[in-house]
């Protein structure tokens, strides 16, 4: 097999695992459903993270917001929210299939955009911060955010909002989501990889090699901090809003805007990939996936224990990623096999020199 | 918002709030002054921080409450099955949360050394994010830890002190809080004495003001440093002992004693201890006064406000300096 056949070969079986996974493991449709939305975190996080050099610890807040617009705007549309929110889901929502429909459509249309409308607004406060101030400002944000969503009563305060019932069938409504996530997170990895190709990558790139340089160059480094972070917003905010609908409740602490977990899953699933590259907060998404699960299911009690020991681990023992590392371990492999990996690898390559 | 006017109008109220703010003020400043050491002497930025105060917290509380204990001895020793195995249970008794000060020092002191050894001393020569990531997943652990071994309740070490009324009963002040005060400003005292005079102290400075040179003239640099991180955890451990006993604990309220030292150091700036006095009591104050004026509700978010208030008022500041693209 040549190369562009072996790498047809790859997406094929991705894009088949992801079509028929629902059907071979209807158990697991809906840890199926959160492998997606993991990747696409860890992929969102990257641009920032891998490819920008700026590490937030607050992405979640476009997850969190995302999901309480989706949850507005669906209940708003043919509600009052504040009464609605008033009886703590003692009230039913009754809506048709039309109804509903058109009210995820445009509540998911609004998470995303609501979304990155936070992100320009934010871009203002944080981007002038670097380095670790950028980490705690970030964290800063996405708890401050969670707060005080829980003292809103018009968001249901602490006690969330139950947001309105799938008028259907429970196996059909699990695989609608399923299916909803997997596509956004096939559109989030093809935006990126074309997102990656062009102009926007390099200036990115130069930004976290060295940010006055760059400046220095006539690079509009605000501007392009700021687009970073919408992108990495827009997908956050489509995914927080169809995660809210998957849970079918929302409440603002762990659903919403859980910074300690969701949170720093995003950070850890990228650096245990190999952050800066396309693929590698993929795999890590995958691995670190996989373990949670396993952690869940055999260790309960002690899962957040393993995680947290985990991220320790990852961190101070196991930097660069696994793609990181193949890359150190076999860089002719990286040179000569798959073309985009050869790209990643020759920059993470110069990133290190540098560093 | 109502109860603004009922500042203005009953201005005693005014002293209770400062005063309280000033008593677990002063604990934020303990806190934070560990947080600076170790930020300025080896540049880590700790976010375990908070969960040493509250470790601290639970050891003084542990002590002050009647525990019961459980010894197996099996039986003829080693050879025997398990289920011969008798257990005898003997009753720790309370003692006094006050003795719980000596044992979380020396206890966290030892912690901190070996935290030091097995993770930061390999995340201490790289960039700062990864000491960051490193110190947050550590928090983590920490947080889950307590909650598996005291519950998600929270806690309160009694020190079973009276109080006292001034203003004709219109404000109290609790003896352990005065008590709590004086011991914070005298362990805060003995730091500051031990960083100036003592050897270590000595070694502790040179190493912050250049690496290099103190080894060349014979400084353990790596000593130094788990030196400081342990001396940073006993800080805590006194910080959270004392926190124990005029607040209260939980194993989740961690963070936001690592933000609170992060605010506090963040607006007073590296190697400026009256800036961090100064803060810590300011945060301790604000505090008070937000959480009666907005309600408890607000107080976590008020915590978080601050951080990103100062942050943005220190951005600013530094914009005159640094010719960015607007």
């Amino acid at each position: 097999m040549t190369a562009p056949d072996r790498k047809v070969a790859g997406y094929g079986a991705i894009l088949l695992f992801g079509v028929v996974g629902p059907f071979l493991f209807p158990n697991y449709t809906f840890q199926l459903a959160v492998l997606w939305i993991m990747i696409l975190f860890a992929l969102t996080w990257d641009i920032m993270g891998g490819q920008m050099g700026y590490n937030s610890l607050g992405n979640i807040f476009f997850f969190g917001a995302g999901m309480y617009i989706c949850a507005v705007v669906q209940i708003g549309l043919y509600y009052d929210v504040a009464e609605y929110t008033a009886h703590f889901g003692a009230v039913k929502i009754e809506l048709t299939e039309d109804q509903y429909f058109t009210g995820l459509t445009l509540g998911l249309i609004a998470a995303a955009v609501g979304s990155t409308l936070f992100a320009v607004l934010f871009g203002w406060t944080v981007f002038g911060l670097r380095g670790p101030y950028f980490a705690i400002g970030t964290l800063g944000v996405a708890i401050a955010a969670g707060e005080l969503v829980g003292t809103w009563d018009y968001l249901g305060g602490g006690g969330g909002i139950t947001v309105p019932i799938y008028p259907g069938e429970p196996d059909e409504r699990a695989l609608l989501f399923y299916f909803l996530c997997f596509l956004f997170a096939i559109f989030t990895f093809v935006f990126l990889k074309w997102l990656y190709r062009g102009r926007f990558a390099l200036a990115i790139n130069a930004i976290r090699d060295d940010e006055e340089k760059a400046e220095g160059m006539g690079l509009h480094t605000l501007r392009y901090k700021t687009a970073a972070w919408a992108v990495a917003a827009f997908f956050l905010g489509l995914s927080g809003g169809l995660f809210g609908n998957m849970i079918g409740f929302i409440e603002p602490l762990e659903v919403a805007f859980p910074t300690v977990t969701f949170g720093i899953f995003m950070v850890v699933m990228a650096l245990l990939g190999g952050k800066g590259t396309l693929w590698g907060p993929i795999l890590g998404a995958v691995v670190f996936h996989l373990i949670k699960e396993t952690t869940w299911t055999y260790m309960l009690g002690w899962q957040w224990v393993a995680l947290g020991t985990l991220i320790i681990v990852n961190i101070v023992f196991f930097q660069q990623g696994i793609l990181g590392w193949a890359q150190e371990k076999w860089p002719e492999r990286f040179g000569l096999v798959v073309e985009e990996a050869s790209e990643d690898g020759a920059d993470d390559g110069a990133r290190r020199e540098a560093a | 918002m109502s109860n603004l006017s009922l500042l203005a109008q009953a201005p005693v109220l005014n002293i209770q709030l400062l005063l309280d703010g000033l008593f677990i003020g002063a604990i934020f400043v303990l806190a934070a002054y560990g947080l600076a050491l170790v930020w300025g002497v080896m540049n880590v930025k700790n976010l375990a921080q908070g969960d040493f105060v509250i470790m601290g917290g639970y050891i003084a509380y542990v002590l002050s409450i009647d525990l019961p204990v459980w010894i197996g001895i099996p039986e003829g020793f080693l050879w025997l099955p398990i289920s011969e195995i008798t257990f005898f249970q003997f009753i720790k008794p309370a003692i006094h949360p006050i003795f719980g000060l000596p044992v979380a020092i020396v206890l966290m002191f030892g912690f901190g050394w070996w935290i030091y050894r097995v993770i930061v001393s390999r995340v201490v020569d790289r960039d700062m994010f990864t000491s960051l990531l490193a110190t947050f997943g550590l928090a983590i652990v920490l947080q889950q830890l307590l909650n598996l071994l005291f519950g998600p309740e929270v806690r309160v070490a009694e020190s079973g002190f009276d109080t006292r009324f001034l203003f004709e009963g219109l404000v109290t002040v609790a003896d352990i809080k005065l008590i709590s005060f004086i011991l914070t400003v005298i362990l805060a005292g003995i730091v500051v004495v031990f960083m100036k005079y003592s050897r270590m102290g000595q070694a502790i400075r040179a190493t912050a003001q250049d690496r290099r040179a103190a080894r060349v003239m014979g400084i353990d640099t790596d000593r130094v440093y788990a030196f400081t991180f342990a001396l940073n955890a006993a800080i805590c451990g006194a910080a959270g002992v004392l926190i124990s006993m005029i607040w209260v604990i939980q194993p989740y309220f961690g963070l936001a004693h690592s933000i609170r030292a992060f605010v506090i150091v963040t607006a007073a700036g590296l190697g400026n201890l009256p800036g961090v006095i100064a803060a810590g009591l300011g945060l301790g104050a604000t505090e008070q006064f937000g959480g009666f004026v907005f309600g408890a509700e607000y107080q976590q978010a008020l915590v978080v406000g601050m951080l990103i208030l100062v942050l943005v008022i220190r951005q600013l500041q530094q914009r005159r300096h640094r010719q960015a693209v607007i």
